[in-house]
Parts: C-alpha cells; sequence; structure tokens
C-alpha cells in the first residue's frame, strides 16, 4: 500500500520558487531519505507533507487520504526535529504524553505507549526529568519517543543528528535503523549528510534547487547516477571529473571513482602528489594532473606514497561514467 | 580575559562604581523616608540627621491616615496599575505573537503602524481622549485611566516582544502545531513561558510611570471615589502651604507597592527556564 503520494507540489515564497513539480509515492514500511545541499528545498518538503506548510499547488495523500487541507495534527504523522523541539516546562514523561492527551486517549492507553516507547529508548529512568536535565542524546531519544507513542502512519525525521557529536551521532543513526526494523513503519528523514542517506536508506531522494534529481536505492543511484550532480554528491570522497576528450573518451566530462583510480607506471593521467591523508584502513592521495586538474585517488590499506611524488594513474573505462555538456550521464 | 576578571584592583574598581551609583540612586529615597518620621522643625533644620528622641514624630502619618480616603486612593492606584499591567501585557504579546509568528499582507505596515506610538507622546491627545471620555461616561472612572494607560504602553510592548517572540524557536511551536495544540495553547504554554524575561521588563517599564502618573488622573478621573494616590497626595500641596510631614510619609507609603511588584517582576527578569528547550 502507499505511504504517501506527492502529487505535482509546487511552493513558492513570493517570487522564489522553491519546489517544483515534485511527485513521490513512499510505499508502507518505507524508510525515504530526502538528501540535498543546503536551501535544495527538501526541509520545506518535509514541512509540506507535515502540514507546517501549505503547498503553493499540487496534493498530499497520507494512506488512503487526501491530506492537502488537514491541519498537522489530524494527518497522521510525527516529526522529529533538528532542534529536538522539546516542551521546556514538562518533563520527559509530559513531553511524550502531550500529543496524545490533545488528541484525548484514555489515560492507560497513554501510560502503556509511554512505557513500551521508554523501554525502546531506555528511557524509564528518566520518565521524571526536565529536558533542561538531560543530555543531547538523551534530548533527541526523548523526542524519537515523543514521535513513537503516537504511532503515526508516517515519520517525518528533520536532520535529527545534526546537532549531536560524532560518536553519538553514529550511535543514534544505528538506533534509528533498529527502530524502523521494529516498527515497520514509514519514515522520511531529511539529511544533507551522504553518509545518513547511504546507510538509513531504503531509497533515496536526491533533491536540487527544487527539483528531485533521481530517485533509488542508495547503491543503484551510487553505481548508475543519472547524472553529475548525483554522481557528485554521493560517495566521499566524491567523484572525480574530468574533461573527456584529453582522455579520448566520449561525452564532455569523465567520472571516476576515486576507489577506482589506481597507481599505474603506464597509465594515462600523469601528475604530482600534492597531500597524503593516511586513515589506516585507507590512504587518500589529493593528486594535480599534469593538464591542471585535482584528482583524488582512495588506496584500499596503506600505502607509502609521499607529497612531491610523481606518479601515473590507470582506471578500468567500463567502470567510468560519461556525462554530456548539461551534466546528463551518457549510457551504453 | 579570564586573568583581567581576576584582577583585585578591577574588582575594586567595579564594585566602587557601582556602590556610588546605588549612594546616588537611593539619596533622595533615604531622605524622603528619614524626614517622614520627624517634626517639621526637624525637617528643616536639619533635613540629613537621623531621627532622635526629640525629633522622632508620626505627625505625617497620622494626617495622611486622617485626611481623605488614602486607603481607598491607595487602592484605586494598585487596580489602575495592575489592570493596566495586565492588558498592556495581554494585549500587546498577543499582536507580537501575530506579527512575528504570522505572514499576511501589511505584516510590516502593521508593525510600524503599532510602534508608531513610541514616538509619539499620548498626552498629546489629552482634549480629544477627554471629550471621547465625556462623551462615552467614562469620566471619573478608573476604566478611564486603565482604557489610556493601555494605550500609551502598547506600542512599546508590541516592539520589544515580537523582538523577543521571533526568537522563539520555530521547531517547538511546530511540535506544538504537530501534538494537536491550538494556537491559543502554543501562544499561552510555550511561548508566553519562554518570554518570560521580556514580558518582565515591559511591566517594569510601564508600572512606574503608571503609578506616579499625576496628568490623567488629575484629568480623567478627580473625583474623590476614583483619586489615585499621586492625586491623593497632592491636596497636601498647597499654593501657599504644604504641609511636608503629610508629603513625605505619604511619598513613602507610594514606594512600598512598587516595591513589592518590582520585586516580584525582577524576579521573573532572572529566572532561566528557557534552558534547555532548544539545544
Amino acid at each position: 500500500m502507499t505511504a504517501l503520494q506527492l502529487d505535482k507540489i509546487n511552493k513558492i515564497f513570493g517570487q522564489v520558487h522553491v519546489l517544483k513539480d515534485i511527485d513521490l509515492e513512499v510505499s508502507e514500511g518505507e524508510f525515504i531519505v530526502f538528501v540535498g545541499p543546503s536551501g535544495c528545498g527538501k526541509s520545506t518538503l518535509l514541512r509540506v507533507i507535515a502540514g507546517l506548510e501549505d503547498a503553493t499547488s499540487g496534493s498530499v495523500r497520507i494512506g488512503a487520504r487526501d491530506v492537502t487541507a488537514t491541519p498537522p495534527a489530524k494527518r497522521g504523522i510525527a516529526m522529529v526535529f533538528q532542534s529536538y523541539a522539546l516542551y521546556p516546562h514538562l518533563d520527559v514523561e509530559g513531553n511524550m504524553a502531550l500529543g496524545l492527551k490533545q488528541a484525548g486517549e484514555a489515560k492507560a492507553v497513554i501510560a502503556e505507549r509511554i512505557a513500551m516507547a521508554a523501554q525502546m529508548l531506555s528511557l524509564a529512568d528518566y520518565l521524571k526529568r526536565r529536558p533542561a536535565e538531560l543530555s543531547g542524546g538523551q534530548r533527541q531519544r526523548v523526542a524519537i519517543g515523543r514521535a513513537i507513542v503516537r504511532k503515526p502512519e508516517l515519520f517525518l525525521f528533520d536532520e535529527p543528528l545534526s546537532n549531536l557529536d560524532a560518536a553519538l551521532r553514529m550511535a543514534t543513526r544505528v538506533e534509528i535503523a533498529r527502530l524502523h526494523r521494529d516498527l515497520g513503519a514509514s519514515m522520511i528523514y531529511v539529511t544533507h549528510d551522504q553518509t545518513e542517506a547511504m546507510t538509513l536508506a531504503d531509497r533515496i531522494v536526491v533533491l536540487r534547487d527544487g527539483r528531485v534529481e533521481q530517485v533509488g536505492a542508495p547503491m543503484k543511484l551510487y553505481n548508475d547516477p543519472d547524472n553529475q550532480f548525483v554522481a557528485g554528491f554521493l560517495g566521499a570522497p566524491s567523484m572525480n571529473f574530468l574533461p573527456a576528450a584529453p582522455l579520448g573518451a566520449k561525452g564532455a566530462t569523465l567520472g571516476i571513482r576515486p576507489e577506482h583510480l589506481a597507481v599505474a607506471p603506464d597509465g594515462p593521467l600523469k601528475g604530482t602528489v600534492t597531500h597524503v591523508e593516511r586513515l589506516g584502513g585507507d590512504t587518500n592521495l589529493l593528486v594535480t594532473t599534469d593538464s591542471g586538474q585535482t584528482v583524488t585517488v582512495r588506496l584500499f590499506g596503506q600505502h607509502d606514497h609521499r607529497v612531491g611524488e610523481a606518479l601515473s594513474l590507470g582506471y578500468d573505462p567500463a567502470r567510468a561514467y560519461a556525462f554530456d555538456a548539461e551534466g546528463r550521464r551518457l549510457r551504453g | 580575559m579570564a586573568k583581567a576578571r581576576h584582577n583585585p584592583l578591577n574588582s575594586v574598581a567595579a564594585h566602587a562604581a557601582l556602590l556610588t551609583w546605588t549612594v546616588i540612586a537611593l539619596f533622595p529615597v533615604v531622605v524622603i523616608l528619614l524626614n517622614s518620621f520627624k517634626t517639621r522643625k526637624a525637617i528643616f533644620k536639619e533635613p540629613l540627621a537621623l531621627p532622635d528622641a526629640e525629633s522622632f514624630s508620626m505627625i505625617g502619618y497620622q494626617t495622611v491616615m486622617k485626611q481623605g480616603d488614602f486607603f481607598l486612593y491607595f487602592q484605586n492606584s494598585f487596580i489602575v496599575t495592575v489592570a493596566s499591567l495586565f492588558f498592556i501585557l495581554l494585549f500587546g504579546a498577543m499582536a507580537a505573537f501575530a506579527l512575528s509568528e504570522y505572514r499576511f499582507k501589511g505584516n510590516m505596515l502593521m508593525g510600524l503602524y503599532l510602534a508608531l506610538g513610541i514616538m509619539i507622546p499620548i498626552r498629546i491627545g489629552t482634549v480629544a481622549i477627554l471629550e471621547l471620555m465625556v462623551q462615552s461616561g467614562l469620566v471619573n472612572t478608573l476604566t478611564a485611566l486603565i482604557l489610556v494607560y493601555t494605550a500609551q504602553g502598547l506600542p512599546l510592548a508590541v516592539f520589544i516582544l515580537s523582538e523577543f517572540m521571533r526568537q522563539v524557536s520555530d521547531d517547538l511551536k511546530n511540535a506544538g502545531r504537530i501534538d494537536g495544540m491550538s494556537e491559543y495553547a502554543i501562544f499561552f504554554k510555550l511561548v508566553l513561558p519562554l518570554v518570560r524575561p521580556a514580558m518582565a521588563t515591559v511591566a517594569v517599564f510601564n508600572m512606574i510611570p503608571i503609578w506616579n502618573d499625576l496628568w490623567f488622573p488629575l484629568i480623567l478621573a478627580p473625583g474623590e471615589a476614583t483619586k489615585t494616590l499621586t492625586l491623593g497626595s497632592q491636596v497636601f500641596i498647597g499654593q501657599f502651604v504644604t504641609d511636608w510631614n503629610a508629603v513625605l510619609s505619604a511619598l513613602s507609603l507610594a514606594i512600598l507597592p512598587v516595591l513589592v511588584l518590582y520585586v516580584i517582576f525582577s524576579r521573573q527578569l532572572i529566572r532561566g527556564i528557557t534552558s534547555g528547550a532548544v539545544k
């Protein structure tokens, strides 16, 4: 069944056209990630789905209902915000209970749902604390708990991990993935972090300037991008783009992932190492080619290259991507 | 910076400056309080001396209690001040919320229009206000004073509060909307507690001028039943003879309620309930 259907969504703020003809269908239980550079409209799209912004035109369906004109509370959604947005005057229990109380749920039901969420998120010891007395990670768990207790048809996450430090971000990411498995609920997750997008999503929606660039499973987008933007946005370090003509390839631009470049004595790209990053598991080389481009080379394992070293790089043409002058992918 | 803060000389200098300012600010109040407990002769002979066995006298307070209905004046002032503050804060905050939260046509213009009153003193309109009050039969009622003071206080209140409300996290308000809170609930339960320090500031700024005002009570409500404290105290100031004992005693008594209100509001100023709501 369809959990969410967007049909020709447009959003215009004054003179600015923020969302342009967005169509999207999300199946039940799917984890969808909206990803894109800042200002691409991903948060606005999420707010349109939540009902916090009205779409200028187009319709939103959640489950079987058309909710285009329905207020947020009646859409069957729950949202987790980047800044947690916990109610400062209520304790953890009160924060989680508020939405249910507003919806007129029975006390016993509320207590049972809170107990379930608290157990799931290991918040049982903190139920009587105020948000001010919790750490950042705990606050985000409360915010997630507040969403869970409502048993929504659709979960919305607005960059929920941006305020956490690196270690906590990893742990919370795993926790969200586990929640998705346990609850089997449909989730929409906005982020600008492509690692989060790649690791969490069933399908990724890449947005740029208010348009959907490509929709697909993470590996599909990674291995088979439709255009230069998607190819460059996903993957870290990002794809190298070189003028195609000097290399004898077709199209205007040739894209090669850093891990598909290799040091080869008779390779077609000659250059000088300008920087070496040793990460233990990987070694990244920044190489300036003789024609002036800088490319990144990702070598697995530890290698003994030095800055200033001259070397040649080779690649497998079958694993390179060709793009035309507008950035469209040339296939086959 | 951290080093400079621990420099004892700086600390002494800062305290000296603060103490000097405190002494200057408190001096007139102390003089009034001291002299309100002295005989008339002692007031004029040695205004700065402490009241001793010879010069001590409660004559001023006795006059105040006998003359006129002092407690009624007190009550009038209190009602007018508290009611005006209540309406200023309520309507000011509501208008500020609308201006800062909702996008609508003419939002900017409306904000400017509401702020215009800061620059135009309301007393310019006294004659028109008096005519209005006469026609609506509100002369010699406390309602007239409350209406005028509310109008007088609103511009600054809207201006200050809308600035503060813009800083309240959008996510928090949106979380409330998703949880099904009405716009009124969001305003009263989420936003107002977070702008409490700003509300207290507005309250303090408006309280003193209202409490001390002589102009509007004299013009709009000079009747015996509606006299405010400031107006009531004027009976002791005559064209030829002024009963200084009574004036000073009345002033000393008038300080107390303002002090109490100020203490209430300043506690709100200091209290930081916002921490931890949003990072």
